[in-house]
């Protein structure tokens, strides 16, 4: 089939960026969305011209990589997908198709398609973990888990991090991808310790790194390829409120080295 | 406490608690004006009236339930509009709602309407000649039912308070349920309930209260 | 050369034990003072970074993705095995260690792969504590299943998505360290040389992948972490940025390559559907379970599947190994569907698949047992192929999926260059020459958490920290060479592009240097790679320049490397004259077509030496000592 683009291209962060009509020929129904693009390229680059800049690695929809605004929602149509795992049969002849960056102050974009979400990273590296180290944890089966719960953790625990609800949310906020870190942790025993410290310092590291807030608009669960939970936003919420009145304190992660015994 | 106000996501919470108790004031609000219904409109407005101390106690809270309210949905909107620089050039939305999409501008808009609504039915200080203070009634109580008559019978009134009603319907049939999840009152069980019972709710107060001026304005209900 | 991998003597079991009671130690307040360079994020890079950064180290960890979370890793689906032995089965630390070597084919080093088996413990203790959400069961302890064709139940698993949660688990740790200072992330970085300073790694070069600067960074110790190689065959399960840059730097530095013809061809992927193809899907082997795999007796029967009558099916894999039927292991069945793909007798585009049959499971347990079991995956396939399994069978073909070869490491998972260590996949130490399902994640946390804090510190305890920087003339002068080179790349300016000359290569390896491989087709492979090397240098064009953003300059750069390690895979595969695990061999082979394994004259480990650009590389061996287990014909009959 054939198929009209048009695609957002930015030479970096100052470009300001416009969208290209490209023209595609001969798409077969069988080819993912991303192949399409590498044959776009293909005869972009023979043709001595700059081929569009795209973030993908694995292909297969888990790692997250791959992050297109296609015709106006995040990894496409088709819903519960990554944009690699977006086939061209949900796609007729003659199509136009507007593909664009996430767009988000909080992921500025780099070239083209491609954002910088390391926010998404630091948001995680602010407390969305559990401060267990190396060796001297007790056995695994020490600790019961109910079966619910650890199912619900994993349901949440399948985010990834693609930044889709951010692009989606009218607001640009990151909610459903804390609400999944903080509910996949605060559902399980060894991560309720930290519980309060977690929620607190990941969601002010949240609004310093320019995100929006959640007014509960739910695009984020409907373009999630991974459908992460709604509830979750709840829970998150919930976490937050029983957070009230903790007192924060440095995180001391220090490095033993740091803590001197002998003087 | 501080940290609730300063930051984003506290900001919610209470954004979320004064949304639910203005949802409680409205509710109540309707049911006294449902006493219009059995002739005892009057007499309810009297009785609200009678210990003045409770009452401006109650205005004050309210007061400053709706400054919060409107003063945190004001910042919070101008955060949202900074995280989101530029648009996309087509745009699809699949889950949100012109309702939830357009809370500052209806919230906005009630705002608005709220101070016409004080400045005509409770201070009275537009169209005056007809104001309850002015005109008492056979037992000498001002005569709220006759100042309702008198002004809707006009079209650009019951226009207005349609269009304010209109409003608040958008308004409330997103801001109910979105309080029961900014406040992690549900789960995924419930959450379509709320979802559903919010709008219903919204409805139901759009019926209630677009009744009374209707009625008066197509003379059902009259002097 | 006769390498010799420093295993500690004394027994098997108390081997790991003796080596860490004779290692040096850091004082804690001097470990700060040593930096560790780990490059890659996935499994074995996250979990080392994160442990040696937590110990007090200064660590600079880099990978070329936009998150440490996106390493490859995370695309395991099955499962990482443990000897725990929760169900009572009658597994056990030997057991896991017996199977892993037999598994392997006799291809492995014994005191490695029992080590490997000792940890695997404290990887799954240390997982939960992280909040690795594994499955459990009613009672709120950890569930297992077999996995793999394996006996016992010792495989824990977090739904489909195993090596997602395992890395997040190891990824959490490490932004755990990033936020505490002791690790510095480095992301969309990819390395480009390692900088050997008289016989010791001191740093690596590497290139800014959004604004094109070619940096160095110096250290104590360098860690190299960045996967396996697979994807020299173009088409692979990997990522598609996984490359073998990093390791071949090393090599071309002087560290020694091993067995990289052990490459690992996975049996049940969805097949190619055109030219376009860009990266093939696996589909977890447990379909195997349930499915009867199967081709037209005739070849070029292109009747529809459910057309051909029961007889004139062939159920080649219940044919030929009644034992195992369907559920032979990967290498045998992958074996096998090429083999009848070979003989004309494949299906779908191309003659490119087998059938997997769910008709006859549905008619047994029922369609909605089956989409209990394996609805997400029949999903996944509707989602690829537009084919609805429960109606018409599953087309499936191998591809490539994993690399036992890699860098040469001893016992302390150092290779023979000094103070450079070699984590996960890209190390070749554990799987001998064929990998079992599950144990991938075991060995990258392995290494990761519970080794290289260990062996590292040996090593630097008995160096001064701190002794070179990146302005040392080795570091300028690797610098200078990227640049050189990223220059000559740009130069060519030829009219074909990076991918036209990476799907050719893959073609070669694919036909002739995959499974099987014979004399004649590997010697044909060492004909063909040099010429489209030979023309990729000077026909290829690369738009755009170096000092920006330019994923064809990236793309151009890997695939230079992997033309020139095909020939190497190649030449250890012609060296290689026997056939075993995933190396087989059409010349040495059973009279029924089993493999056949030479243990006298190939139990040993095959690295090669770099010797110079176009110069025959060096080969040196490892011998292989098996004192605890006996050699075995690994049979599935």
């Amino acid at each position: 089939m054939n198929l009209t683009l048009f695609v957002w291209r930015q030479k970096g962060p100052e470009d300001t960026g416009r969208l290209e009509r490209y023209e595609a020929g001969d798409i077969s129904t069988g080819m993912s969305f991303l192949e399409m693009l590498d044959v776009v390229n293909d005869k972009l680059i023979k043709n001595g011209e700059e081929p569009i800049a795209f973030d993908h690695d694995c292909r297969e929809g888990i790692c997250g990589t791959c992050s297109q605004v296609i015709n106006g929602v995040p990894h496409g149509p088709e819903g519960k997908t990554t944009v690699c795992q977006l086939h061209m049969r949900n796609f007729s002849d003659g199509d136009t198709i507007y593909i664009e960056p996430l767009k988000s102050k909080a992921f500025p974009v780099i070239s083209d398609l491609i954002v910088d979400r390391s926010a998404l990273d630091r948001i995680i590296q602010a407390g969305g973990y559990i401060s267990v180290h190396t060796g001297g944890v007790p056995d695994a089966n020490t600790i019961l888990v109910a079966k619910h719960d650890a199912d619900t953790a994993m349901d949440a625990a399948e985010c990834i991090g693609c930044g889709a609800c951010v692009a989606a949310c009218p607001n640009g906020s990151a909610m459903l991808f804390l609400a999944a870190r903080v509910s996949h942790l605060a559902m399980l025993p060894q991560g309720r310790v930290e519980a309060k410290r977690r929620v607190r310092s990941m969601i002010s590291a949240m609004s310093k790194e320019g995100f929006g807030n959640c007014s509960n608009h739910y695009e984020c669960h409907a373009v999630c390829p991974k459908g992460i939970k709604l509830s979750f936003i709840a829970k998150l919420n919930r976490e937050f409120i029983k957070a009230f009145g903790y007192v924060a304190e440095k995180d001391s992660a220090a490095r033993p080295a740091d803590v001197s015994i002998a003087d | 406490m501080k940290s609730l106000i300063k930051n984003a996501a506290g900001r919610k919470i209470f954004m979320a608690v004064t949304g639910q108790l203005m949802v409680l004031f409205i509710i109540i609000h309707v049911i006294g004006n449902s006493t219009i219904y059995f002739g005892v409109l009057n007499s309810y407005a009297d009785h609200l009236h009678a210990v003045p101390f409770l009452l401006w106690v109650f205005r004050l809270v309210m007061l400053t339930v709706f400054l919060i309210h409107v003063l945190f949905g004001i910042l919070l909107t101008l955060d949202n509009c900074s995280a989101r620089p530029g648009s996309y050039a087509v745009r699809a939305y699949r889950q949100s709602t012109f309702a939830s999409r357009n809370m500052i501008w209806t919230g906005l808009l009630i705002c608005l309407f709220l101070f016409y609504h004080l400045l005509h039915f409770t201070f009275q200080i537009i169209r005056p000649e007809v104001s309850a203070g002015v005109n008492s009634d056979a037992m000498g109580r001002p005569d709220v039912f006759n100042m309702l008559v008198m002004n809707f019978q006009h079209f650009s009134v019951t226009l207005i308070y349609i269009l304010a009603i209109v409003a608040l319907v958008l308004h409330l049939s997103h801001g109910i349920q979105s309080s029961f999840q900014t406040l992690g009152l549900n789960n995924e069980r419930t959450l379509p309930v709320i979802t559903k019972g919010g709008s219903i709710v919204a409805y139901v107060l759009f019926f209630g209260y677009i009744a009374i001026p209707v009625m008066i304005f197509i003379g059902i209900l009259h002097g | 050369m006769i390498l010799d991998g420093k295993c500690p003597s004394g027994p098997l079991s108390e081997k790991w034990d003796k080596r860490r009671s004779e290692m040096r130690l850091i004082n804690p307040s001097n470990k700060r003072r040593y930096k560790i360079i780990v490059v890659g994020t996935g499994l074995a890079g996250a979990s080392a970074a994160a442990s040696l950064g937590e110990l007090g180290y200064n660590v600079e960890a880099f990978c070329y993705q936009d998150s440490p979370r996106r390493a490859h890793s995370i695309a395991a689906q099955g499962g990482i095995n443990a000897a725990k032995n929760y169900p009572n089965d009658g597994d056990g630390i030997y057991r896991l260690f017996y199977d892993t070597i037999k598994g392997g084919d006799f291809r492995s080093r014994e005191a490695n792969v029992y080590r490997l088996a000792q940890v695997s413990n404290n990887i799954i203790d240390q997982c939960v504590a992280q909040g690795v959400p594994f499955a459990r069961d009613y009672a709120g302890y950890l569930d297992n299943r077999s996995f793999g064709g394996a006996q016992v139940s010792r495989t824990f698993y977090a739904k489909g998505q195993t090596g997602q949660q395992l890395l997040l688990g190891a990824y959490s740790a490490l932004s755990r360290q990033i936020n505490a200072g002791s690790v510095r992330l480095h992301t969309r970085t990819e390395m480009l040389d390692l900088v050997v300073i008289e016989g010791e790694a001191r740093g690596i070069t590497v290139r800014d992948m959004i604004t094109g600067e070619i940096r160095s960074y110096a250290a104590d110790a360098v860690c190299l972490c960045s996967g396996g190689y697979i994807n020299v065959f173009c088409l692979s399960t990997n990522g598609m940025g996984s490359n073998v840059t990093a390791a071949y730097r090393a090599y071309k530095k002087g560290a020694f390559l091993a067995n990289p013809c052990f490459t690992q061809i996975h049996p049940t992927c969805i097949p190619v559907s055109g030219d376009h193809q860009s990266k093939l899907t696996l589909m977890s082997e447990s379909l195997r379970n349930d499915g009867r795999v199967w081709v037209p007796k005739k070849t070029g029967d292109n009747r529809s599947p459910r057309e051909i009558p029961e007889e004139e099916r062939d159920y080649y894999l219940e044919r030929k190994y009644p034992g195992f039927g369907n559920l032979a292991p990967r290498d045998i069945s992958s074996r096998a569907a090429k083999e009848v793909c070979d003989e004309g007798r494949g299906v779908g585009p191309g003659g490119r698949g087998v059938y997997l049959d769910f008709a006859g499971a549905i008619a047994r347990i029922g369609e909605s047992v089956i989409r209990q079991r394996y609805g997400n995956l029949f999903d996944m396939y509707e989602r690829i192929t537009g084919e609805n399994a429960y109606r018409q069978p599953m087309r499936i073909y191998p591809a490539p999926h994993y690399a036992m070869g890699g860098l040469w490491v001893d016992y302390n998972l150092e290779s023979n260059i000094r103070g450079l260590f070699v984590l996960g996949e890209a190390n070749f130490s554990d799987h001998g020459a064929n990998r079992l399902g599950a144990s991938a994640l075991m060995q990258g946390l392995g290494d990761g958490y519970f080794i290289i804090p260990y062996t590292i510190a040996d090593y630097l305890a008995q160096r001064t920290p701190g002794t070179v920087t990146s302005e040392h003339p080795e570091f300028r002068r690797s610098r200078d060479e990227r640049a050189v080179e990223i220059k000559r790349l740009f130069s060519i300016n030829g009219r074909k592009s990076v991918n036209d000359f990476y799907r050719e290569l893959g073609g070669v390896m694919w036909d002739y240097a995959g499974l099987p491989r014979s004399e004649e087709s590997l010697k044909k492979a060492l004909e063909l790679i040099p010429r489209i090397r030979a023309e990729f240098w000077e026909n290829v064009k690369i738009p755009g320049s170096g000092s920006e953003l330019n994923q064809e300059l990236e793309k151009a750069g890997r695939v230079a490397d992997f033309l020139e390690f095909g020939e190497l895979i190649t030449l250890d595969a012609l060296h290689r004259n026997e056939s075993c695990g995933s190396h087989f061999r059409v010349e040495y082979q059973m009279p029924d077509g089993e493999a056949r394994r030479d243990d006298e004259n190939f139990c040993y480990v095959g690295a090669w030496q770099y010797m110079g650009a176009d110069k025959m590389p060096e080969l040196h061996k490892e011998p292989l000592d098996f004192e605890n287990i006996q050699l075995s014909v690994r049979s599935y009959k």
